[in-house]
């Protein structure tokens, strides 16, 4: 690992980051609370997942832990496409 | 006597907690009274499986604080509610008290079905009901070595694999030849038993139980109908659930195997609604009252009803019943008619379970499997009328769409049915082709 390795892992986190979201399928989900328990900075995902609204929380890394923990596939990243329109545009 | 209470909702799953976010989406002013047997409210049910396990604390079953609450302005109430008065408009509690309201809507659930055998309340018999319940396998789990369990549908499984989880050694009695046998086909029925056997469950087929033994009030072990003992520190059934009926039938109501509601979730008293696992309810589909024991189902109903009673006039519009649940580790999504007839293992119905999905007519079914990936079609003459999706759930979302939707399939049907037909392809194709011409 070095400086630059940590800035293109920087970057990659920042470009998920306006590339897409995490979103719940609100039709699956039971409220069980593994998505919540498990992310590592604290975000209520469920309460997102109860309303049907897309993490939109500036603190989620993306690192999609509550995706790969639901036991029932609630979750899944979804892109918006941001990133690409900017760097197309820009 | 208690002063009026506007609404009143006896049960707090998730048909109940949904009737009050529907109540106050109408109704900011209003009182709002929330009953519960449970000391522990609002928790997710579907959750205790992974509290088994010990993915999840139990803290973390809870989706609401205190604090959600008293901005809904929902007083919870932890008591047991003995009749209801329909005449005077009351509830009696067990310790007395009386709470009169102006509607009332009760959402008291489903309860495990006993088995009918002597012993059944030796120490060590277990159900998976609620909280309570899991805190008593986790304790016996540490204490004990060896488990019985038997039943079937989801919950029998998720107790197999909970006492797996805690490192019991656990024997699965099937009455049948197989797991879940009018649900899911024999393939399925296999990859699920095949990955049990794996993490280490002696299953016994065409097995019932013919004997509990004790000793001091305690279960040592048991004997099964062919005369073979096996001793064990636990004994845990699934065999069904039973909707919790009885304050309904005492008061009047009318009642089937259910309490009979019609499509505003009213029953037999226009001031007195249920919803949930304790409702039986009208299936425009078929034209029958049915029951279902699932957690998104309930929650519609239980905001159909809410808003009702806040004086709406809204209609339930009972959707293709749908579950996703994790079966032997393998995510599973169950949607439409998938199988017919009886399993030996449940008398009636499971939890996580519709009764629509044995009601299957002559239809086909094709399959794909690829490894633990498993998706079944069953397809009508111009619809899917459902299917079964074991592993990735790549087509989950588009399966679900176009059974709710009765989409056509008579473009893709025959090549649907070609030998080794590249199934996700198609349906994909198709979804993808629908949702653009939906969206036009």
């Amino acid at each position: 690992m070095n400086i630059r390795y940590i800035f293109q892992q920087e970057k990659t986190r920042r470009q998920a980051l306006v590339e897409g979201t995490v979103f719940p399928d609100s039709a699956r989900c039971v409220q069980c609370g593994i998505c919540s328990f498990n992310c590592p900075i604290g975000i209520n995902v469920r309460s997102h997942a109860w309303c049907g609204q897309p993490i939109q929380d500036s603190h989620c890394l993306t690192c999609g832990e509550c995706i790969n923990r639901c036991p029932r596939g609630v979750l899944s990243f979804v892109r918006t496409n941001l990133y690409t329109r900017q760097s197309q545009s820009g | 006597m208690a002063p009026m209470t506007d609404y009143l909702i006896i049960g707090s799953g998730v048909a109940g907690i949904a009737a009050v976010d529907a109540i106050r989406s109408q109704d900011q002013r209003s009182r709002i009274i929330l009953i519960s047997n449970e000391r522990e409210g609002f928790y997710s049910r579907p959750g205790l499986a992974y509290y088994l396990t010990g993915e999840l604390v139990e803290a973390d079953l809870k989706p609401f604080s205190k604090q959600i609450f008293d901005e809904l302005r929902c007083r919870c109430v932890h008591a047991e509610v003995s009749a209801i008065v329909p005449s005077q408009r009351m509830i009696q509690l067990q310790d007395g008290g009386q709470i009169p309201y102006k509607r009332l809507l009760i959402a008291t659930g489903a309860q495990a079905a006993r088995m009918d055998i002597p012993g059944l309340d030796s120490k060590g018999v277990v159900k998976l009901d609620n909280i309570a319940d899991v805190r008593l396998i986790r304790k016996l789990a540490r204490r004990g070595k060896r488990a019985v369990v038997i039943g079937g549908g989801i919950t029998a499984l998720e107790i197999v694999e909970g006492l797996v989880a805690n490192k019991v050694i656990t024997h699965y009695f099937l009455r049948g030849k197989r797991y879940w046998s009018n649900v899911l086909d024999v393939t399925e029925s296999r990859i699920v038993e095949h990955k049990l056997k794996e993490e280490g469950v002696k299953i016994h087929y065409q097995t019932s139980l013919e004997r509990i033994f004790e000793k001091r009030g305690r279960i040592t072990g048991v004997r099964t109908q062919a005369g073979q003992d096996i001793k064990c520190d636990l004994l845990a059934y699934a065999i069904g659930i039973r909707p919790r009926v009885d304050l309904a039938r005492a008061c009047g109501l009318e009642v089937d195997r259910g309490i009979i509601v019609n499509q505003h979730q009213q029953t037999s008293q226009p001031t007195i609604f249920a919803a949930g696992d304790v409702a039986q309810v009208y299936d425009p589909n078929t034209g029958n009252y049915v029951i279902d024991s699932l957690w998104g189902l309930a929650r519609e109903q239980g905001w159909i009803a809410g808003l009702n009673m806040a004086g709406a006039n809204q209609a339930y519009m009972r959707g293709t019943p749908f579950n996703v649940t994790r079966l032997a580790n393998l995510t599973t999504t169950i949607v439409g008619t998938v199988g017919k007839g009886q399993d030996d293992d449940l008398h009636g119905i499971a939890r996580g379970d519709s009764e629509v999905w044995r009601q299957l007519p002559d239809a086909i079914a094709v399959q794909s499997d690829f490894e633990v990936n498993h998706i079944r079609l069953i397809l009508g003459d111009n619809t899917l009328l459902g299917s079964i999706i074991m592993g990735d759930q790549t087509l989950s979302q588009p399966l679900r769409e176009l059974i709710n939707n009765n989409v056509p399939i008579t473009s893709i049907r025959e090549k649907l049915l070609e030998p080794n037909a590249p199934l996700t392809d198609l349906i994909i194709d198709h979804w993808t082709h629908w949702k653009s011409s939906h969206a036009n």
